[in-house]
């Protein structure tokens, strides 16, 4: 019983953040604001539901582990470089339509050193 | 207690994934798009994990392993071509 509450518990307030996230995405007002709000909120509410996933099965049927922790160890690994990379993208993206708007070119053609 | 939760999880994450949906519409630019592609892919490992709650078994955590993997190579792919017009240098 109390088990069940704990997974109850973790159900919604990882569906709270997941949605928090995808709201944050939805309405904040710039790209570099936006990038907050998936890469954090979303990724702890995931990592929260597969916790929830894993205590269930868990006591469920005595099997699964190392395959949701897998899951949520990849997810937990993933986000910072793909908030990195989309980060880079569009500070590249911003410099070429900044450059394009002043009617010049960049001489490296706004791919940007980093 | 899960009779309750399970389906105003799911109702949850099913609207992030349509306000995800609405902002790969609007855009405005080409980096927003692909951030929510990469978050509509996290938002379906959640509902796959939820699946594997409501119907109380383990196969579908390797469809959720494929879905992240995949996902993360579709997300960096993606910006390595905005990043350098190509995908391998």
């Amino acid at each position: 019983m109390l088990l069940e509450i704990l997974i109850g518990l973790l159900l919604l307030g990882g569906a709270a953040f997941v949605l928090l996230g995808s709201i944050g995405l939805a309405r904040l007002p710039d790209f570099f604001m936006r990038l907050h709000g998936p890469t954090k909120a979303t990724t702890l509410g995931v990592g929260a539901l597969v916790l929830a996933s894993l205590l269930h099965v868990g006591t469920e049927e005595g099997t699964g582990g190392l395959r949701e922790v897998a899951v949520m160890l990849f997810l937990f690994i993933t986000a910072p470089i793909t908030a990195h990379l989309l980060a880079k993208a569009a500070q590249a993206e911003e410099r070429r339509r900044t450059a394009t708007q002043a009617g010049g070119t960049l001489p490296d053609g706004g791919k940007g050193t980093g | 207690m899960l009779t309750l939760t399970l389906p105003i999880a799911i109702g949850a994450v099913l609207l992030a994934m349509a306000l995800n949906l609405w902002r790969m519409a609007i855009g405005p630019t080409r980096p927003d798009r692909i951030l929510a592609l990469d978050t509509l892919s996290i938002n379906t490992i959640a509902l796959v994990m939820l699946l594997d709650i409501a119907l109380g078994s383990v196969v579908y955590l390797e469809a959720a392993l494929i879905l992240a993997a995949m996902g993360f190579v579709g997300t960096v792919a993606l910006c390595k071509f905005i990043l350098s017009g190509d995908i391998i240098e």
